[in-house]
């Protein structure tokens, strides 16, 4: 099911057309906007060097902090008069940063939104209970908004009072939900308290937070939904930037509207095909706010092209936060990848740490990770066999030797919130 | 013949290869008042496995398992032999002829003489061999 099927099964060459055109009228836009101003000047670069869409290569980056800099309107591109709506995200540190939309921007957003939920074949028939904040957090009211679009019965539920949410959804027959990852755990547990039958539920959009596989199998068999993982960040409209197909594998992203480049954080330089790194997009339908080449700060991996569904390439999940990266004898690491390592081998626990030195100047990472109570079979040979076991799988994938520490169950630290699990001994050179 | 009584459950502790971790087995078992017969510790990169025959073997995996030790049983064997020149050879030639493998082994000796403990590949035809051959093997309703 397509909400715009001629866009999002643009050509190739049609759709680089039509991306470069866009991105020639963001140039355009920003024009009105210091930051900007100052920012292409002092790197030399004037809206007519940008002739196709690899010259976007010359543009300096956009950070989150150059958005914090700007508070609270300093990247409004439009007169106040044609601002609608605004929109925060909460800072971990110092100020919010702040979003502005034109009456166009929430058409274009909500736009995208229909798309995402067509896509997953929801529609009219669909009674949709919307349980995220419906304040300044841009999930509430942007899929609110795209899911009256499409003309589903919405119920503007919010967050809260779990009791009364598992009341609606039995006594309106809820058929879809959107909420967090986590919330929506805790209301399935709550529903199993109540006894609740949950039984005209059928889909389950959860985002605003990394959630695992495993996450996905829990909340299906609990919820009897199927799940699809929602991406999207306040800085580009909210909900609505990628969106998993029925395929489940992988994010589509909206290519006509985001302009996507995988990075290397720490040189800035574009990874080559396959190569994890830094999603940094470059909004193409923006009004109020344009940015360019704006770091998202998440980690994906541009996967092969070609998905059944014939939408665009898709990204990969996002697995981890860039400023988590490590380089080691000049490898880019993610500590997500090698969690993903340990969930796929059952003798090891998934929590682990990681240490690395500098020994005879070069850098030894080694990771230590707790046995399953379960295999221990008393036999020093299977241990043996599962130390290096780990260390291939950990070569395979990160293409780095590493040194595997087995440790006693339960004797690694756990974590509430955000995890250290790297601690980086090597002096600077 | 009933070689089931003739197989002993020796417990398997994984422990990482630092201070004080045997100190913190040794001490729990001491507390339990278990008494051990025989131990070794085999090591390899980083971590090690502490084995042990001692004498309530049921409550000594307990014990440690509630302390978070991974604790696991494995069959062995126990032969009396000679505290004497060439009582070591006697066994192992028995095995030796018999094609058994012997995985890992370590010994002691006691009031009752000397005892060597084996972990072998083929536990029931180790146990038939020694047997015929006239050698003891000690049972395991010795252990509690």
């Amino acid at each position: 099911m397509f909400w715009d099927k001629k866009i999002e099964t643009l050509k190739p060459d049609e759709l680089q057309e039509l991306q470069l055109k866009r991105l020639k009228k963001t140039l355009g836009l920003v024009q009105h906007v210091d930051f900007y101003r100052k920012l292409l000047s002092g790197a030399g670069v004037k809206p007519s060097a940008i002739k196709t869409l690899d010259d976007i290569q010359k543009i300096p980056f956009t950070k989150k902090q150059d958005l914090r800099d700007g508070y609270p309107f300093g990247f409004f591109a439009v007169p106040m008069k044609k601002i609608v709506r605004i929109h925060t995200t909460s800072g971990t540190t110092g100020k919010p940063t702040v979003v502005g939309y034109t009456q166009k921007d929430l058409d274009t957003w909500a736009d995208l939104i229909a798309r995402n939920m067509t896509m997953i074949g929801v529609g009219k028939d669909d009674i949709f209970q919307n349980m995220v904040n419906y304040g300044m957090f841009t999930g509430g009211l942007g899929f609110h908004y795209g899911a009256e679009k499409i003309g589903m019965t919405v119920i503007p539920s919010a967050t809260g009072n779990t009791k009364r949410q598992i009341e609606m959804i039995m006594d309106f027959g809820v058929t879809a939900i959107h909420c967090t990852p986590s919330y929506a755990m805790h209301l399935s547990e709550i529903a199993e308290e109540m006894d609740a039958s949950l039984d005209s539920l059928r889909t389950g959009i959860f985002g605003a937070e990394p959630w695992s596989e495993s996450v996905r199998q829990t909340l299906e068999k609990r919820l009897g939904v199927t799940a699809y993982d929602s991406y999207g960040l306040s800085e580009l409209f909210g909900p609505g930037v990628a969106f998993e197909c029925p395929e489940r594998d992988g994010l589509h992203i909206w290519h006509d509207s985001f302009f996507v480049e995988i990075i290397d954080p720490k040189t800035g330089e574009r990874v080559s095909e396959g190569e994890r790194g830094e999603l940094v997009i470059t909004p193409l339908v923006k009004e109020a706010m344009p940015l360019l080449r704006y770091r998202t700060g998440d980690v994906t991996v541009k996967m092969e092209d070609g998905c059944i569904c014939r939408r665009g390439q898709k990204i990969a999940r996002i697995t981890g936060r860039s400023d988590d990266m490590l380089v080691i004898r000049g490898i880019n690491v993610f500590p997500s990848q090698i969690e993903h390592v340990l969930l796929k081998i059952p003798e090891v626990g998934n929590q682990f740490m990681v240490y690395i030195d500098r020994i005879n100047h070069l850098d030894e990472m080694t990771v230590e990770v707790e046995i399953n109570r379960e295999y221990f079979s008393g036999e020093l040979a299977d241990l043996a066999k599962l130390q290096k076991k780990v260390v291939k799988e950990l070569r395979d994938a990160l293409e780095l030797r590493t040194t595997v520490k087995l440790v006693e169950p339960g004797s690694l630290p756990r974590f509430e919130g955000k995890a250290k699990r790297v601690i980086d001994r090597r002096e600077a050179i | 013949m009933d070689t089931q009584k003739f197989v002993i459950r020796q417990i398997s502790i994984f422990s990482e290869n630092r201070p004080g971790r045997l100190a913190a087995i040794a001490h729990a078992l001491g507390e339990e008042k278990i008494n051990i017969l025989a131990f070794s510790i085999a090591e390899a990169n980083g971590f090690g496995v502490v084995r042990a025959l001692v004498d309530h073997p049921e409550k000594a995996h307990d014990k440690l398992l509630s302390l978070g030790f991974n604790v696991a049983f494995t069959d062995v064997i126990a032969v009396r032999m000679k505290d004497q020149p060439g009582g070591l050879y006697e066994v192992a030639k028995i095995l030796g002829d018999a094609g058994v493998n012997i995985e890992y082994s370590y010994a002691y000796s006691g009031k009752e003489g000397a005892v060597l403990i084996l972990r072998v590949d083929q536990v029931e035809e180790a146990i038939k061999k020694i047997k015929n051959s006239g050698a003891t093997l000690m049972e395991r309703s010795v252990f509690h």
